[in-house]
């Protein structure tokens, strides 16, 4: 996907996380420099880390109507629909589009497995699941995906998108595609993870998650730590929102080199980043801000800052906002596109927080503190697991 | 809408009763099913991948392999589509019974191959891809959520695309909520405009229908307990003379697929 694309229209986005519920906690937290990890008290078992977790979920239980959705990525994924009058927008949308032709396109990367977790700690005397997670809807990784398109009774396409971190930006992409193919006039997008077991203990048994809050881009970085969150977009073509800010490209690509490693010349980050400027028609100097994936993992930073020195002029400012949020994973690609569209609205590069002593790896381009500067073009990278990359890029509406 | 027209370049296949497209059609034509061995070849991958790959990863890489071969591209160059319901429900009831035992005894491995991406992450390594690739699913409507989002690939990118739809059996408590018992894969690689390897062009279209799983006599004795088999109409359609079939691709949509041999 190397040729310009259409433009389309972001007429509504939504995002919340460890920094709170809705677009305004997660601005005035970055204005602040503000980060809301917390010491780990999820986990079922203890492990000492630090974690991004959102407050409340677990005293908004879903809508009786609904309750054979229950469980906490689920209910995540309600409390954010229901912030920055994002469910009214996505109601005209399917009253003036039809709910046939409304896409749902959500990306997560461990979904409900937190319930099928909880099932296998509380099994019956049979071994069964107990009888109250005795629901299949729950236990399939489409959990997500088939919540909030029963949920808001959208009937168009609807898909998961599982590539790990970068799961709920590559489903900007497959908007794009469904939109202009004509086999949907609007889509909603975005993703949702929500902490568990699996996470923890899993990227702690790779030996990837630091003891204390991450340090983005810090010399002495010594791993991620694990956040949660959920944002949604809705995306229509252009002309249906003229004032909206706009998609302008999109690019992914794999490293083809290894499951849990990146490329260490970043060859497929690199080859997403180019796919995503020649889709959007930008040259890179006209990029005013970068979100990196700067998870604070060793290597993923040292590729990514080198990359960033390579493919950008001085002037392009970039950060990452891990520090703030945790490494949401499934949920990086529409918190951190969310955190793109702010820096656009509302004229705000987020300062990369953690980082006391910068590697020398990163050249100008870092926003070490939070900056108050126009911004029209912003991107946003997320790479995942296996190799799976992808960039977002984002700019002002043209009127 | 009018109907998105994409070819058929390569067709792969694999179940616990037959090896490949070419058995799958001799079983159409009267011949008894062929077993495979227990675990797919996957000849894409090297020894050492082939080792330490999980089932659900050989089962993938085997239904891509062959696809791949029949339609004469380099797999470095094909954008894939990975879809399956389930992803590694072995290594996922594997997940959850050591964190409710012994949680800081995880495998990292385990761990890293329990990512709905592993297939994929694999093939992609193992073939030197560069091309997107992605990994998908919808419950009971994976196939045809997956050859929409292949075919919205193909068309959008003008690139050839590798569908790949893999369900394994499941194990332990989690079995009895998936449901699937069986293994079965298949892969289609589809290309924008006709070449010297097409074999078949399908005319789809999409149109609001309730998701059922295929009900046809072709069906009887397959897995309908497995999203991916799910593929199995289709299928039939570019093993004989090709015609109409509808695949549920959401809770209230169906593909309605044409398939045109080649002549």
């Amino acid at each position: 996907m190397c040729h310009p694309i259409a433009p389309l229209a972001v007429s509504a986005y939504t995002a919340s996380s460890a920094l709170g519920l809705g677009l305004d906690a997660q601005l005035v937290a970055l204005r602040a420099e503000e980060g809301a990890l917390r010491p780990n008290d999820f986990s079922s078992a203890p492990l000492p880390c630090w974690i991004g977790r959102v407050e409340g979920v677990e005293a908004a239980p879903l809508p009786p109507a609904l309750a054979a959705w229950e469980c906490r990525n689920n209910r995540l994924a309600w409390l954010a629909l229901a912030q920055d009058g994002f469910l009214a927008r996505v109601r005209a949308a399917r009253e003036h589009y039809g709910a046939a032709r409304v896409a749902v396109l959500l990306g997560t990367s461990t979904a409900s497995i937190g319930a099928t977790e909880e099932g296998y700690r509380r099994l019956d005397a049979d071994g069964r699941l107990p009888a109250d997670l005795r629901r299949e809807a729950i236990h399939t990784p489409h959990s997500l995906a088939a919540f909030v398109a029963a949920a808001l009774a959208l009937e168009g396409p609807c898909l998961t998108i599982s590539t790990a971190c970068s799961s709920s930006a590559k489903v900007f992409a497959s908007a794009e595609r469904l939109l202009r193919l004509g086999l949907a006039d609007a889509a909603l997008v975005g993703g949702v993870d929500t902490l568990c077991d699996s996470v923890l203990f899993g990227f702690n048994a790779l030996e990837l998650v630091s003891p204390s809050p991450c340090r983005p881009f810090d010399r002495d970085r010594d791993g991620i730590s694990i956040g949660e969150a959920a944002g949604f977009a809705l995306l229509e073509r252009a002309e249906a929102a003229p004032r909206a800010p706009r998609l302008l490209g999109y690019g992914e690509s794999s490293d083809a080199y290894h499951m849990s490693t990146p490329h260490p010349e970043g060859l497929g980050a690199a080859q997403a980043m180019q796919a995503a400027l020649a889709s959007a028609g930008l040259p890179p100097a006209q990029v005013d801000y970068v979100n990196l994936h700067g998870t604070a993992s060793r290597k993923n930073d040292e590729v990514e800052a080198s990359l960033l020195a390579r493919l950008f002029p001085d002037g392009t400012r970039a950060s990452s906002t891990k520090g703030y949020t945790g490494h949401t994973l499934g949920a990086a690609g529409i918190l951190e596109a969310a955190f793109a569209l702010l820096a656009i609205e509302h004229g705000l590069v987020p300062g990369n927080l953690g980082a006391a002593t910068p590697d020398p790896v990163c050249g100008p381009h870092f926003a070490w503190r939070s900056e108050v500067r126009r911004v029209d073009v912003a991107l946003s990278n997320s790479f995942g697991f296996g190799g799976n990359n992808a960039c977002l890029a984002f700019a002002r509406s043209p009127t | 809408m009018s109907a998105l027209r994409v070819h058929v370049a390569g067709i792969g296949l694999w179940s616990a009763e037959l090896a490949g497209f070419a058995a799958f059609r001799a079983w159409l034509d009267g011949a008894p099913p062929a077993p495979p061995g227990a675990r797919p070849t996957a000849a894409a991958l090297s020894p050492n991948e082939r080792r330490r790959a999980p089932e659900s990863v050989l089962l993938a890489a085997e239904v891509a392999g062959q696809a791949v071969a029949m339609s004469g591209l380099d797999a470095a160059e094909l954008a894939c589509v990975f879809a399956s319901a389930h992803g590694d429900q072995v290594i996922t009831d594997y997940l959850c019974a050591t964190l409710a035992q012994e949680p800081t005894a995880l495998s990292p491995t385990r761990f890293h191959n329990s990512v709905h991406n592993a297939p994929v992450g694999y093939w992609t390594i193992a073939t030197g891809c560069r091309a997107p690739s992605t990994a998908v699913c919808a419950g009971r409507t994976s196939f045809g959520a997956g050859l929409l989002e292949a075919t919205a690939q193909a068309l959008a990118g003008q690139q050839p695309v590798l569908l790949v739809a893999a369900d394994g059996p499941g194990q332990g408590p989690l079995a009895t909520m998936t449901g699937c018992a069986t293994a079965f894969a298949c892969a289609l690689v589809l290309t924008p405009q006709p070449d010297a390897h097409t074999l078949a062009t399908l005319h789809v279209r999409l149109e609001p229908g309730e998701a059922s799983m295929p009900s046809e006599a072709l069906m009887k004795g397959w897995p309908h307990d497995n999203a991916s088999a799910a593929a199995l109409p289709l299928l039939a359609r570019l093993a004989r003379a090709g015609g109409a079939c509808r695949l549920p691709a959401a809770e209230r949509l169906v593909l309605d697929v044409h398939t045109e041999p080649t002549a």
